[in-house]
């Protein structure tokens, strides 16, 4: 593996289809221009569990302008055992909304209106959505294979006598809620089965598993479906598995050959059919000597999934990466209720893990009355605390020194409710930050050069509206060491070699070295075959993703720091967020202007975290009843402060031959912990239940 | 979404004659809160009328020293109109707390007082909501009920009126002037909205047909000094979990005369009458502001997850009277 010099590397570059955005001209995938399209609207269940004993769809089918209706009576038998995937091959209902039917019509008001049309009869059962008292009742179980990438459960040394003979404990139980993604652009797809196949156009973090997905399902070579997903109005990782709504409607498709069918899901429907991060429960012990040297880490969580299909979060993921500790525990446990399946959202199971364990970490700094800054470069690691190796590149320390210089940390009072202004309590926190460096198989490059010094590069890889087509283009650039204007890079169609899912901040990573080994290749074979210069036909490669020989020899991760200034109304309990401001580790920077805007709409996103989102569940129905923007808070304008984001130089040689490590996720990680640190700090209130809502923080004398 | 029909009516008199003619049919102001329920399934009439170009636009001065506002002033234009902010300051920031610029652009000062309550279920029509379905029963007495009402709630329904605005002109005693099948009347604003009984279905005193064409304002010279203190979960685009409109009228150092009223604890906007009574004829010290909030949410009953609206209310009227009277903390 040989680095790469960078020349476009390192640019600031605006995204090269932002005009496009900005204008309206960029197009999606539901805006793809058809002819003649019909329009899908889903039946979905309202009840939580049970079986449809009738259905009638006279009235529905008799509305003007209807094409067809789907139910479980008239659907395909699908190839596929995915469970949440799995929709309408019985009367059988698993949650709440869940897809029993659709009607296509010639306009998306008949579909919908003929879909309220469809009569659905059910056989209820009672239903079992509670989280909260799963463990009386013994109902949890651990995780089996869900994000396979990292073990479960980890035990190093005898946790529990280390944490009794402590001189510092901490032994605290933090809550997170459900929620939901709610990218902008809401799941879409347009299906059109021909004689000659199956076209798609859908917003997907993943045109390759999208492919591969309706294959198996529909029982069709792959090569008889082609993708296109040129852009996609963001994702979060809702976008990065495939759900229910793309197979409804390429069933619905099958109803009306030859005619494309449009399908978007409502507002309403992204809050339970597009995966969700689930709510978890988690218990953080730490044990430290009277320096604050940790002796003891344990940490354990508990979470949801549906019955359809296994995912756990793995809040406790990050855990043993973080600091030295002779004594760790971690684990994991899942209950399976009736409820819909969730998935990966930004940071899974970081983004959770991280509010707990570094929000024990500013307890245990209080307890110890120690710095939080310098507690935690106290317990840095020389080597991975678990298993030994050494790390590819780690410089935490720096991130928490540059971002505690930038922040002005050093004049800061560590008393709690101590600065009032106006009538608000003022105080600053910190968290740290980590994300691992991760590379997903399965991607493949074709770079055509011509005469005229013109290359091509084709994958079926997507840009989710971070700025991956800019960012990679300038990998790109400088693999196959031209200049930017001399490379053209295509993306978003399955037409092109397959490419590894959009997620884990691995895109860079592993795309990047993908395109870096077909430049490798091409410079081989022009040099080899036809003496250093490109023939008149012009040359083609098609590489694999290469290994990486150093993956077994060091731990690579991003780290970060996050610090956070509060106000809270010392009478209402209204919390303001003035300021944010993380320093980040993550190696090369490929384009430092989208991935500043990474960074800083990962920490926007933690702020919302922190202070907003919460999808409510009411257990009687089985539902998130603020299922709309208006109920389910995002963070507003007027809610983010001055965000400022940096990044420390790291020369990783070892993670790719561009030195990334990935920055997709890494921002949100940490950023809510570093808020409630900055609650106790202004109001001397721990907020340990996300999120932090004013009525938990009202003086109520 | 329904099919329905759509008409556009060119005066007061021909739009009340469509709806009479029509018990399923609703008027379209602004259409921000209503073709929503319409999509939800929740408003379902077969006939809109649009009366955006029906009721007057102005903002003019009455000869009594009032303002009249007319009913299609657009929620940004009564916000920004320099007669309000001058007069009466606590009604354009009412407006300018509520929703988005977009939203204020579309919105009319008739629809803003007839907005329907956003409780989630009254918002989903696979629950139970009695102000949507009577008899259906009530879900959020048992289930999420944070945002919902502490005042005047009944067992059959909790909600809360979503408007800022009309909390502003309650406070001010402003009168709905209204035309309808049996001719015109005037309701006085705290008289419009009706606490949810055993028919939470109706959410005002309006008759089927019965048309508002606008706002009055009586003077009330203390309320350029005014305020209107909004308290919600975001710094924008949220409801009230509790708002305060608030005037003073200090002479001497004694409250002459004030005007509370607050939003998000009730079926309709809580005109605080028992809290000014205490306070005229006194000082406004914090005490005696305290002695009146609790006095005023003495009666207040909390639903399971919302007890905290008693204190924040308290709290927050104590808190905008003394910024008006201009007491440092």
């Amino acid at each position: 593996m040989s680095a790469v010099a960078p020349r476009a590397m390192g640019q600031p570059l605006s995204r090269f289809e932002g005009e496009d955005k900005v204008r309206g001209l960029a197009t999606y995938a539901f805006e793809h221009p058809v002819p003649h399209p019909a329009y899908l609207s889903a039946v979905r269940s309202t009840v939580a569990t049970g079986e449809i004993i009738g259905i009638d769809c006279s009235q529905a089918s008799a509305q003007p302008g209807v094409l067809a209706v789907l139910t479980h009576l008239n659907a395909p038998r699908l190839g596929i055992d995915d469970g949440e995937l799995r929709i309408l091959q019985s009367g059988d209902v698993a949650f709440r909304g869940q897809f029993v039917g659709g009607v296509i019509a010639e306009s998306s008001e008949i579909a919908r209106h003929a879909a309220a049309l469809v009569r659905v009869d059910y056989r209820e059962r009672p239903h079992d959505v509670d989280l909260e008292s799963s463990r009386e009742r013994g109902q949890l179980r651990v995780p089996q294979q869900t994000m396979a990438l990292f073990p479960m459960d980890t035990d190093k040394g005898d946790v529990d006598s280390a944490l009794a003979a402590a001189a510092v404990q901490v032994d605290s139980t933090y809550r997170t809620p459900w929620y939901n993604h709610n990218p902008l652009e809401p799941h879409t797809t347009i299906a059109c089965w021909t004689s000659a196949g199956l076209t798609l156009h859908v917003s997907t973090q993943h045109p390759q598993g999208v492919q591969t997905t309706v294959a198996t399902a529909f029982r069709l070579e792959p090569d008889q479906i082609r993708v296109f997903s040129p852009h996609v109005g963001g994702a979060f990782g809702s976008k990065g598995p495939r759900h229910s709504d793309l197979i409804l409607a390429v069933m619905a498709a099958q109803l009306v050959p030859d005619r494309p069918v449009r399908f978007a899901l409502t507002r309403h429907q992204m809050f339970s059919q597009t995966g969700y991060r689930s709510p978890t429960m988690q218990r953080v012990r730490l044990g430290a000597d009277a320096d604050g040297r940790l002796t003891a880490v344990a940490h354990e969580s508990i979470e949801q999934t549906s019955r359809l299909k296994e995912f756990a979060e793995h809040a406790t993921r990050a855990t043993p990466t973080m600091y030295a500790t002779p004594h760790l525990q971690v684990r994991q446990q899942l209950a399976a209720l009736d409820l819909p399946t969730p998935a990966i959202m930004r940071a899974p199971g970081e983004c959770v893990g991280m509010f707990a364990l570094e929000s024990a970490m500013d307890e245990l700094a209080v307890a110890g009355g120690l710095d939080p800054v310098e507690l935690r470069i106290r317990n840095e690691p020389d080597t991975h605390p678990l298993d030994g190796l050494p790390f590819s590149s780690r410089s935490l320390p720096a991130c928490l020194r540059e971002g505690a210089r930038r922040f002005g940390w050093e004049s800061r009072d560590p008393t709690p409710r101590a600065r009032r202004h106006d009538g608000w309590l003022v105080g600053t926190g910190v968290a740290a930050a980590t994300y691992p460096t991760l590379r997903l198989p399965g991607s493949k490059v074709t770079i055509r050069v011509t005469p005229d010094g013109r290359h091509t590069v084709l994958m079926a890889a997507v840009d989710i509206g971070t700025g991956t087509r800019t960012a990679l283009t300038q990998v790109a650039a400088d693999a196959l060491r031209v200049d930017l204007a001399q490379v053209e890079l295509r993306l978003g169609d399955t037409a092109y070699p397959p490419a590894a899912p959009e997620g884990g901040s691995a895109g860079i990573t592993s795309w990047g070295a993908t395109i870096c080994a077909g430049a490798d290749e091409l410079r081989r074979r022009l040099a080899a075959d036809h003496g250093g210069t490109v023939p008149a036909e012009g040359l083609e490669v098609t590489v694999d993703m290469p290994e990486n020989p150093h993956l077994k020899q060091y731990a690579m991760h991003a780290f970060g720091a996050q610090f956070a200034e509060v106000r809270v109304h010392d009478e209402t309990g209204e919390i303001r967020v003035p300021r944010q401001l993380g320093v980040y580790a993550v190696g090369r920077v490929v384009n430092p202007k989208t991935a500043h805007s990474q960074l800083i709409g990962g920490m926007t996103m933690g702020l919302s975290m922190a202070l907003h989102e919460a999808s409510i569940l009411d257990p009687r129905y089985g539902h998130v009843v603020n299922h709309d923007l208006a109920t389910y808070h995002v963070s507003s304008n007027a809610d983010v402060g001055t965000v400022d984001a940096y990044w420390v130089e790291e020369d990783d040689p070892y993670v790719n031959p561009m030195g990334t490590k990935g920055l997709g996720e890494i921002g949100i990680v940490g950023a809510a912990a570093a808020i409630a640190n900055a609650v106790h700090h202004a109001t001397g209130v721990r907020i340990r239940e996300l999120p932090i809502t004013l009525d938990k923080l009202l003086p109520h004398e | 979404m329904r099919p329905f029909r759509y008409e556009r009516a060119t005066d007061p008199a021909g739009a009340v004659a469509l709806l009479a003619r029509s018990p399923q049919a609703a008027y379209l102001g602004g259409g921000t809160n209503l073709v929503d329920l319409m999509k939800l399934d929740v408003a379902r009439p077969d006939l809109l009328v649009d009366v955006r170009g029906v009721t007057s636009r102005a903002i003019e001065e009455l000869p009594d020293g009032g303002v009249r506002i007319g009913a299609g002033v657009s929620n940004s234009d009564l916000a920004a109109d320099p007669l309000i902010r001058r007069r009466y300051p606590v009604v354009a920031q009412a407006v300018l707390a509520g929703a988005s610029t977009q939203l204020r652009n579309l919105a009319t000062v008739g629809g803003n007082l007839l907005q329907r309550t956003r409780c989630v279920y009254f918002q989903d029509v696979s629950t139970a909501c009695n102000k949507r379905e009577p008899g259906s029963g009530c879900s959020a007495i048992e289930g999420h009920n944070r945002d919902l009402a502490i005042l005047g709630t009944s067992p059959d329904c909790i909600a809360t009126h979503p408007s800022d605005l009309a909390v502003a002109l309650a406070a001010m005693d402003a009168t709905v002037q209204t035309v309808g099948p049996d001719g015109s009347r005037a309701i006085p604003l705290t008289e419009l909205h009706r606490l949810p009984g055993s028919e939470p279905q109706h959410d005002n005193v309006l008759t089927h047909g019965e048309l508002i064409t606008a706002v009055d304002l009586p003077p009330l010279p203390f309320a350029a000094r005014s305020y209107y203190r909004k308290i919600r979960d975001r710094a924008s685009y949220a409801f009230a979990l509790v708002s305060v409109a608030a005037a003073i009228d200090l002479a001497d150092g004694q409250v002459r005369d004030v005007r509370i009223a607050l939003g998000g604890v009730a079926h309709k906007p809580w005109r605080a009458t028992r809290a000014e009574d205490l306070l005229r004829g006194g000082p406004a010290t914090e005490e005696r502001l305290r002695r009146a909030a609790e006095a005023e949410l003495a009666d207040a009953q909390p639903q399971s997850d919302n007890a905290f609206k008693i204190p924040l209310a308290r709290n927050a009227i104590v808190r905008t009277v003394l910024d008006l009277t201009g007491t440092a903390r």
